[in-house]
């Protein structure tokens, strides 16, 4: 998806910080028997904000987001959704809340027996909306997803992304103050995770809608998220912009998540590289931000010519931001300092990755 | 076959549809609530309560394992209490209703615990209570199930309805006894069981076709 916003960056992450917070955690814990789904989880998420929870099968994402609108309660820790505290309330006292808050699911999660129209309206039907308002605002909606002319059909004869464009239309339906989305694209192909995606992105600056997603799938917290937090063993390890977080990632299991979709050392040459030196130095270059927009390597090759050779890499651009990862090898042993010095000296992060025998 | 004998078998239709008709209606109005019930109350259901789920199960198994002639016997005194009378059309309708009620609250528990769970949760998610989730997700979700159920329940009721000549209810079971076998009238004999073959045969197939028009799953 390209990103292409009136809006610099920068400013965007100013406004939000000043926006009040629509979801404040503090240290919510939920335990199931003896292991722990949440152990000790704090995050806040600013109005209009996207905020992208990634973390692998089992390590506490589902029970996080289901803590926000009391599907699930948490052992301790307080919940609190635009200033309120949410986990002393009761059943009845959670509904009318959940009523603003929308909620997309892997699965689309869509009544089988109701007619697309019929599944959108249904949130206002709970509401208590009379039938010629809901269906008003359910065309309204549909409208918004792009599905019109699928009002009058049953689910069961729409492709995945419909089907998810019908669950974004029904989460939308009471206005909700935040969406939460639980794996919303993770059933679906990767054209049309795109264009879910987008669809979420044009809503969220749209409505200026906060949305809290989780995933398991890097690609999605890249191409819509503000902000990203890496979610291990119920607890978050890691938080922060997402392009930020991308360039120069803490964690082992933030950087294992990121090898989909950051350039690798390709694994022949990687099978090869030794720790002892001798022979060509291998190199890791990371660089993020303003840093990365300058010409680096025609620089490097100007001050140290025929120093070092490309061996992989590129630039992304992850929220207007770019951020470079390459690979580059050094043949000659006695110019690896120099290069080094250079590369240090224009703020990138370098690492020795180890040393190629065969390519001497 | 003698005029009598054609207003007899015309009298024992009349009587086995009203025997099934009624005690179907019966069944469908008390064991589709039972069968909710039962998967409510069940665990991780919408109205946990193991307790009244264990005691429900018990009583549903105990009036399952009688054998229906039995029932129909020993239901006698509450016929009575209920109808006025333990004998004929009426009082047969009793305890077909009570041995119907808990197998078909089975057959529907069967199909309203295959409604997915992530539809229960999606309703919850968008601030539903659990009249709502009953309204529009388990009943509507599992209508083809419970309507199909159905279908089996009133066969089924056909068949025991045979059993209720025992009280004097009348019915094609009984004409096809006291008729075609103890008189050895082997032209009622065939015509009760054609009869009944295309009752059962109707049955079914309106019981399919709607399950066809109610069923939009995949």
């Amino acid at each position: 998806m390209n990103s292409h916003t009136t809006v610099a960056p920068v400013a965007t992450s100013r406004n939000k910080a000043d926006s009040p917070d629509v979801v404040r955690l503090t240290d919510v814990r939920r335990h199931f028997g003896k292991t722990a789904a949440l152990d000790g989880v704090s995050l806040s998420v600013k109005k209009g904000e996207i905020l992208g929870i990634i973390g692998r099968s089992g390590a506490g994402k589902s029970t996080l987001i289901r803590c926000l609108n009391g599907l699930e309660r948490p052992d301790s820790g307080s919940v609190l959704i635009e200033g309120r505290d949410i986990t002393g309330l009761s059943e009845q006292q959670l509904q009318p809340l959940r009523r603003k808050i929308g909620m997309i699911f892997q699965h689309f999660n869509l009544l089988s027996a109701k007619t697309v129209e019929e599944n959108v309206a249904l949130p206002l039907k709970i509401e208590g909306l009379p039938k010629a308002a809901r269906l008003k605002r359910a065309a309204e909606l549909l409208e918004l997803v792009g599905l019109s002319d699928k009002a009058k059909a049953y689910p069961s004869s729409l492709s995945g992304g419909q089907k998810q464009r019908v669950g974004i239309a029904r989460a939308l339906a009471g206005r909700p103050a935040l969406l939460l989305s639980d794996e919303a694209t993770s059933a679906l192909d990767p054209e049309t995770t795109h264009a879910i995606l987008a669809l979420l992105k044009d809503i969220n600056r749209k409505l200026d809608l906060t949305i809290l997603l989780i995933t398991h799938e890097m690609e999605v917290v890249r191409t819509i998220a503000d902000r990203v937090a890496v979610i291990d063993g119920g607890r978050i390890i890691e938080e922060g912009p997402v392009w930020s977080v991308f360039s120069d990632p803490q964690s082992e299991t933030t950087k294992s998540l990121l090898n989909t979709i950051r350039p690798q050392l390709p694994a022949h040459i990687a099978q090869r590289l030794s720790q002892t030196p001798g022979g060509e130095a291998v190199l890791s270059v990371d660089l993020a931000g303003p840093d990365a927009n300058a010409p680096l390597f025609a620089d490097l090759s100007a001050a140290l010519p025929n120093a070092f050779r490309l061996i992989h890499g590129g630039i992304d651009h992850i929220q207007d931001q770019p951020v470079a990862r390459f690979f580059i090898g050094v043949p000659d042993p006695t110019r690896l300092d120099p290069v080094l010095q250079f590369l240090k000296g224009r703020s990138a992060r370098v690492e020795v990755l180890g040393y190629d025998t065969r390519s001497v | 076959m003698t005029p009598v004998l054609f207003d007899l078998l015309l009298r024992s239709i009349w009587e086995t549809l009203l025997m099934t008709g009624a005690s179907g209606l019966i069944s469908l109005l008390a064991g589709l609530p039972l069968g909710l019930a039962l998967i409510a109350t069940d665990r991780g259901g919408i109205a946990e309560n193991l307790w009244i789920n264990r005691l429900l199960g018990a009583i549903v198994n105990g009036f399952r394992s009688v054998p229906f002639i039995i029932l129909l016997v020993a239901l006698i005194p509450v016929t009575r209490l209920i109808v006025g009378t333990a004998l004929g059309t009426w009082a047969a309708i009793v305890p077909l209703a009570i041995a119907a009620t808990p197998y078909y609250a089975r057959i529907a528990e069967v199909s309203l615990r295959e409604v997915d769970r992530g539809l229960i949760e999606a309703v919850r998610a968008m601030g539903g209570n659990r009249w709502t989730i009953i309204r529009e997700v388990l009943v509507p979700e599992a209508l083809p199930g419970i309507v199909a159920g159905f279908t089996v329940t009133l066969v089924t009721l056909v068949g025991a309805s045979a059993m209720a000549g025992a009280i004097g209810a009348g019915g094609l079971g009984d004409l096809a006894i006291r008729y075609g076998y103890q008189r050895f009238e082997t032209n009622i004999m065939i015509a009760v069981v054609i009869v009944l073959i295309i009752m059962v045969c109707g049955i079914q197939w309106l019981g399919d076709r709607l399950v066809a028009r109610l069923d939009h799953r995949a």
